[in-house]
């Protein structure tokens, strides 16, 4: 009885850190804008309740796509406007500031469409694959992440430390907007 | 020449190769005729132990044999390890003032090779092709831009790795004529086994003829088709990586497209470069080449016709 907890337990573990693990390379993800667009603000006219924000996202559990993620950041030199997240001429992406929403479909649009003052659209550059997997990592960078998605080494050699060994929360502050 | 010898450190088509092939010739020479005669003798102990009647052997006897076969085994030792040293200094002796200079970059999992010049307008940049002209020393300096690879052509010299932040240095020269296969040698990810390079080797004057047609910009678009793949390729997701030299996009993460018509191969040595293949390449790398940092471009029909027409013409 004992022998088949501990099969079964395991069995538990084995399944949700597969997807942790998945080198999910030939996954497709929509572009996934709902039919009424993708909100930026949870106000409405005359009231009302929230409307419900959508946090389901591809690979927001997936370790891989993540440091893909991390990859992509520089090589679409991301980091030419928000720096390695502090930001410079772009708003910092690792404080709780979020401009146009924090919602992975909200970066989302946010990446696709571009922004007025300076962020440029994606939309048609970045297939959607590595849009999702740049989201995993921007949400990553201000502690949104689970923690047990995070990767625990970088892929390639490099001077930053990985996700799983920064703080699990990121540092708090108020960005310059 | 046989297929398999296009990678074979037997079939050395350089000095160092052939220092190298002459060492291993040797080694195996000598350790063979030491095996064959070590099992001889033992044949030969066992059948006489058997049919041995007269008074058990000499001790002086015995004891002069055991310091024969030592002092042979040490002596022997010595000799491979002074040829082996010998080899070392005769591979390291190559070198010149006015050396070729070419510069591979490793990438997971490709091969960036950049020809230096004086004036920055006369680089070339190619992927996984590297064409030497006979007889001239060249210098090679690797690097890498994310972990470490090894640079490895058999039928040239040894290893020597490529690791990030850091350059290091090998000294070739190819005097045989002909087409070969590098290969990464160090594990370096998924697709270590399919990082292959190809290697030509060809007389001088056909080699700058060949720097020369490097150095002209990408072959405009003819046909209207052409001239559609190329606005697909300068405008669409290829732009953000690759780059065509000339009035395409110029980004550094992939392969420079400037000519790849002319290369032999797609996909770091995996495809043969025809259309049929860069149009299967193209509608899903992660089938052919599972890992690849191409990402599916979701290019369909009519456009993906239009970019093999035009990546095709770029001779």
């Amino acid at each position: 009885m004992r022998r088949l907890w501990l099969v079964s337990v395991a069995a538990a573990l084995i399944a949700v850190s597969c997807e942790r693990e998945a080198r999910r390379y030939r996954d497709q993800p929509q572009a996934a804008v709902p039919p009424d667009g993708v909100r930026l603000t949870t106000l409405r006219p005359g009231g009302g309740n929230d409307i419900a924000v959508s946090r389901e996202a591809p690979f927001s559990d997936n370790a891989q796509a993540m440091a893909e993620g991390k990859r992509l950041y520089s090589a679409f030199n991301c980091n030419g406007c928000h720096a390695m997240g502090g930001g410079s001429i772009g708003p910092p992406l690792m404080d709780d500031q979020w401009i146009y929403g924090d919602a992975p479909d909200q970066i989302y649009s946010t990446i696709v469409q571009g922004r007025p003052d300076g962020m440029p659209s994606f939309g048609g550059k970045i297939p959607d694959q590595q849009v999702w997997e740049l989201v995993a990592y921007v949400r990553s960078m201000s502690g949104l992440a689970p923690f047990d998605v995070k990767p625990g080494r970088n892929d390639d050699i490099g001077a930053r430390p990985s996700e799983a060994r920064t703080p699990a929360t990121g540092p708090r502050q108020t960005g310059h907007r | 020449m046989n297929p398999v010898d296009i990678q074979s450190a037997l079939h050395p088509a350089g000095p160092q190769a052939a220092h190298i092939a002459w060492l291993w010739w040797l080694m195996l020479s000598v350790c063979a005729a030491v095996f064959v005669i070590v099992l001889a003798a033992m044949g030969v102990a066992v059948y006489r132990g058997r049919h041995h009647t007269g008074p058990p052997a000499d001790e002086a006897a015995m004891r002069r044999a055991v310091s024969l076969a030592t002092g042979a085994t040490v002596v022997i030792l010595i000799a491979l390890l002074f040829a082996s040293v010998w080899t070392g200094r005769a591979i390291a002796a190559l070198g010149s003032p006015t050396p070729l200079d070419v510069e591979v970059t490793a990438a997971q999992w490709w091969w960036q090779v950049e020809y230096a010049a004086p004036q920055p307008s006369n680089r070339v940049t190619t992927a996984n092709e590297i064409h030497l002209p006979i007889g001239r020393v060249v210098r090679v300096l690797l690097k890498s831009t994310d972990v470490i690879h090894s640079f490895w052509i058999p039928n040239l010299h040894g290893k020597v790795d490529l690791i990030p932040g850091r350059g290091n240095v090998i000294w070739l020269r190819a005097d045989t004529a002909g087409t070969y296969r590098g290969q990464c040698a160090e594990f370096c990810g998924i697709q270590h086994a399919h990082m292959a390079l190809t290697v030509i080797v060809e007389p001088e004057p056909q080699f700058e003829a060949w720097l020369v047609k490097e150095r002209r910009a990408a072959e405009a678009p003819q046909t209207p088709e052409q001239q559609r793949g190329r606005d697909l390729v300068a405008h669409g997701s290829c732009a953000l990586c690759h780059s065509v030299q000339g009035d395409g996009p110029s980004a550094h993460l992939g392969p420079d497209l400037t000519h790849f018509a002319s290369r032999p191969t797609i996909a770091a040595g995996e495809l043969e470069n025809t259309p049929e293949n860069l149009a299967a390449w193209l509608a899903d790398p992660q089938r052919i080449k599972v890992g690849s940092r191409m990402p599916a471009t979701g290019l369909r029909g009519d456009d993906l016709q239009a970019v093999v027409a035009y990546l095709e013409q770029l001779k």
